[in-house]
């Protein structure tokens, strides 16, 4: 007899996450998942629509990285007409891109992830939460938060229309330009929002890595696998948000694979299981073997550890000083500790930041030409970024006249879905012996979850804060014989 | 006095409605200070026995976002109706059924099909499916059903008052909960937005001609819209005049046409067909052969004129599946 354990993250009332732990006749772990019950169907009903409302439809799929949708959405645009955008338009999505990348990280930190380490793993519940982070750094910093995220979804909006779901991209372009006033208003904004990224390091460096049992955390065995990576990277092998090569490198870090977003048929397949919505991505050429680390294990890992793990370097001088004390600090490269994500995500938010000064002080971006419309007859148009959680895929078929015959999506999240149910049940595996439930198992748990920042967590609202997790333990007859909750 | 209960709850949404909560930025503080919110998963942890154990109508307002697509949706709407003095349907998706109900051009097992068989990245030779019970070794998976057909709010439960938008605007969300605290209710079914067409305020309306007439639609790709003229009277389709005003022209100042989130005008319950009666109005097509030429150029009507309201239309779904 099998003894559960059901882990329900957002209680039993939404349904969009939970975690089920089998344990044997011992009391070991036998078996832990983590199931999605969603599933919306955006690649059937794309089809019949018009290629050109694609970045407006597919960007529900996200409130929370709408722009990540509406941008990959239209790059699949550009592929399908064969038109490239002229340089004003390019830095104009770009610039939006980044806005949007520093915008979501500090969410992430502030809102969601970073409350584990700023307020502490080991504080009550209640106060591991964004009003938790503004008792600890103090309400003057809370305001710069909260006044920073206003000041650059301002932009977001200006440019796109609307924050959530913006609605300016079209294939070779974007339907509106910059003013010179808006070009000075956001080159202040830029420099505030770099000096804010400075600020949030500085945070990290006092809260988390001076403080050696974080550091032991964030080093531990629990959270740690060995995978492959993927991110995008621009000619030099620096991180690139926007655009570029996929690159793909092993758990040795060498590089395994790189190839433009034309080719990810040949590198990336998908597998199906019965008992989530999910489907689980691996890498072609090395091929499934199930939940398992190595090389042999077609797993890889995507978003901001992923990303860096990818790349040779950041594209901007401040962001690459923390980038070579990240794996100063954290032993070589490749880094294989999931906790680790957060550091690189505030590095990726400082890489966003200076990018949006670049941008935002190019006197090319005032160039009214931001349209080409030299456009070829339709007919495939594959389109990838680098959302805030991981390579986002979009791929479109149509007919001559520009209507969807056929779509694949790959969400950002999505590709780490096996990783993340492999850190799921590695915690189970350590944290339960003998039956014995250890009280951390809950909190272990969800930070391993928190750590990727998964998307059907977003589309699961933990916004802004706390998951409710709630962990049942059933004996053979299905009675619950204790309960454990945050 | 005490303060009174707000609930904001979810269904099947995207969290875009939420992040229009969260851009209230410092008003949200205001929010909070006046009422006493008994339920916000995000935020507070509650059970469902928590509200089932709380008397009926002791909540002053909920505020749901959100299509309905599964019994737990169905279920926490009902429940929270029972409890609840005023429901308010917030965004899109729970005022019209959104973009998601889109999916209500096919089924469930299309729907399936396509996801789990035909998409190009998809490997499954045997044919695997999820499975609402999935029998393994050391017990049972179970996983919630996922319906056929995508339902508005109000398809499922009585609404008082919508909040319109994908997602409302935080300056229209504000007023929201300001009218319902202010306990000076207006008509049930209001839609808390402006009782005119999106056109009546656009800033493009008064270049409009006199007479509006079109010869041919283009695509929004194949022109560059002018910035000052109406995109209607240009052939561009906007669905601004089947469209309820209030969202602060959030699209045309993107230079991008009307796309209807905010739903149909006041007392028209289609608004893809109250669009065509207005696009019909203006077309200036003299033969049949330039009718059928007009028409044609129409790709995708349901896409267009329907894009947030399909469920709610009276096309509703796909038929005979
Ligand atoms: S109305 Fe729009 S923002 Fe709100 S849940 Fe629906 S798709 Fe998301
Ligand atoms: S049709 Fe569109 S552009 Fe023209 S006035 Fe109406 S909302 Fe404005
Ligand atoms: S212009 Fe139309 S689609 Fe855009 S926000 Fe307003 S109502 Fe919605």
């Amino acid at each position: 007899m099998y003894k559960e354990i059901t882990i329900d993250p957002i209680t039993r009332l939404e349904g969009h996450g939970k975690i089920d732990i089998f344990l044997d006749e011992a009391g070991n772990v036998a078996h832990a998942c983590l199931q999605v019950p969603e599933l919306r169907g955006y690649e059937r009903f794309a089809v019949g629509r018009l290629a050109e409302e694609m970045p407006r439809i597919t960007e529900t799929i996200c409130g929370v990285c709408p722009t990540a949708h509406h941008m990959c959405s239209t790059k699949a645009l550009d592929d399908l007409y064969g038109v490239e955008p002229p340089p004003a338009a390019r830095k104009i999505r770009e610039f939006q891109y980044n806005t949007f990348m520093f915008e979501d990280h500090n969410l992430h930190f502030y809102f969601l992830g970073g409350p584990d380490f700023i307020v502490g793993p080991d504080a009550p519940a209640a106060e591991r939460n964004v009003l938790g982070v503004i008792a600890k750094v103090g309400l003057e910093i809370g305001k710069k938060v909260i006044d920073i995220r206003k000041r650059t979804r301002n932009i977001i909006q200006t440019l796109g229309g609307r924050v959530v779901h913006p609605v300016n991209g079209l294939p070779g372009g974007v339907s509106r330009g910059i003013t010179k006033e808006q070009q000075e208003e956001w080159k202040k904004i830029a420099e505030d929002a770099v000096e804010f990224a400075k600020f949030t390091l500085k945070a990290f460096d006092d809260i988390v890595l001076k403080n050696k049992a974080y550091v032991d955390l964030i080093l531990g065995d629990v959270y740690k696998h060995k995978t492959y990576y993927m991110g995008l990277v621009d000619d030099n092998n620096k991180v690139n948000f926007y655009d570029g090569w996929i690159r793909v490198v092993d758990p040795e870090g060498k590089e395994f694979a790189k190839f433009k977003a034309r080719d990810y048929l040949n590198h990336i397949a998908e597998g199906v299981e019965s008992w989530t919505y999910i489907k689980f991505p691996y890498l072609k050429n090395v091929g499934w073997k199930g939940f398992v680390d190595g090389k042999d294990s077609g797993v890889y890992r995507v978003a901001p550890l992923g990303r860096l793990n990818a790349s040779d370097g950041m594209a901007t001088p401040l962001a690459q000083e923390y980038y070579e004390k990240f794996y100063q600090t954290l032993g070589g490269k490749p880094v294989h500790h999931t906790l680790a994500t957060h550091w690189a995500r505030v590095i990726e938010a400082m890489q966003a930041a200076e990018k949006m000064v670049e941008l935002i002080n190019d006197p090319e971006i005032l160039d009214p030409r931001i349209r080409n419309m030299d456009f070829k007859t339709p007919k495939v148009g594959i389109g990838v970024i680098e959302a805030p959680r991981g390579t986002l895929f979009h791929h479109y078929e149509t007919d001559e006249k520009g209507r969807l015959t056929k779509a694949n999506l790959i969400v950002a999240t999505v590709n780490n879905s096996a990783a993340i149910n492999m850190s799921i049940e590695k915690a189970a595996r350590m944290l339960i012996k003998n039956g014995v439930v250890n009280d951390g198992l809950l909190n272990m748990i969800e930070m391993a979850f928190r750590a990727y920042d998964p998307c059907f967590a977003c589309a699961t609202h933990n916004l802004p804060g706390q998951v409710p997790i709630e962990i049942n333990i059933h004996n053979a007859q299905g009675e619950i014989i204790r309960t454990i909750k945050n | 006095m005490a303060k009174p209960k707000v609930a904001f709850y979810w269904c099947a949404s995207c969290g875009g409605c939420e992040e229009a909560v969260v851009d209230l930025a410092e008003d949200i503080l205001k929010v909070v200070e006046a009422v006493d919110i008994v339920l916000w998963p995000v935020a507070l942890d509650f059970k469902y026995k928590d509200i089932e154990a709380m008397p009926d109508k002791s909540i002053l307002v909920s505020f749901i976002n959100g299509a309905i697509r599964n019994s737990e949706q169905e279920h926490i709407a009902k429940l929270l109706r029972q409890k609840s003095q005023l429901i308010v349907a917030f965004g899109a998706c729970a005022h019209l059924g959104g973009i998601p109900g889109l999916a209500n051009v096919a089924n469930r097992k299309e729907i399936f099909e396509t996801a789990y068989k035909l998409t190009h990245t998809t490997v499954n030779p045997k044919e695997i499916f999820p499975q609402l019970v999935t029998e393994i070794p050391q017990g049972k998976l179970t996983l919630p059903e996922f319906y056929d057909t995508v339902k508005s709010l109000d398809q499922t439960i009585e609404v008082d008052y919508y909040l319109p938008g994908c997602a409302p605007p935080p300056d229209l969300i504000m007023k929201g909960v300001q009218t319902l605290l202010s306990g000076n209710l207006p008509p049930k079914g209001t839609v808390i937005a402006s009782e005119k067409a999106l056109c009546e305020t656009c800033p493009r309306n008064k270049t409009k001609p006199d007479k509006m007439v079109i010869k041919e639609i283009k695509r929004i790709h194949e022109v560059i819209a002018d910035p000052e003229k109406c995109f209607l009277a240009e052939g561009i389709i906007c669905v601004g005049p089947a469209t309820r005003g209030g969202c602060g022209e959030r699209c045309i100042n993107a230079n991008m046409p009307c796309r209807g989130c905010f739903g149909p005008t006041k007392e028209v319950i289609d608004q893809g067909a109250k669009f065509l009666s207005a696009l019909a109005s203006i077309i200036d097509a003299n033969t049949d052969e330039e009718v059928q030429k007009i028409t044609e150029s129409i790709i995708d009507p349901i896409g267009l004129f329907y894009m947030y309201s399909l469920p709610t239309s009276i096309l509703r779904r796909k038929q005979g599946v």
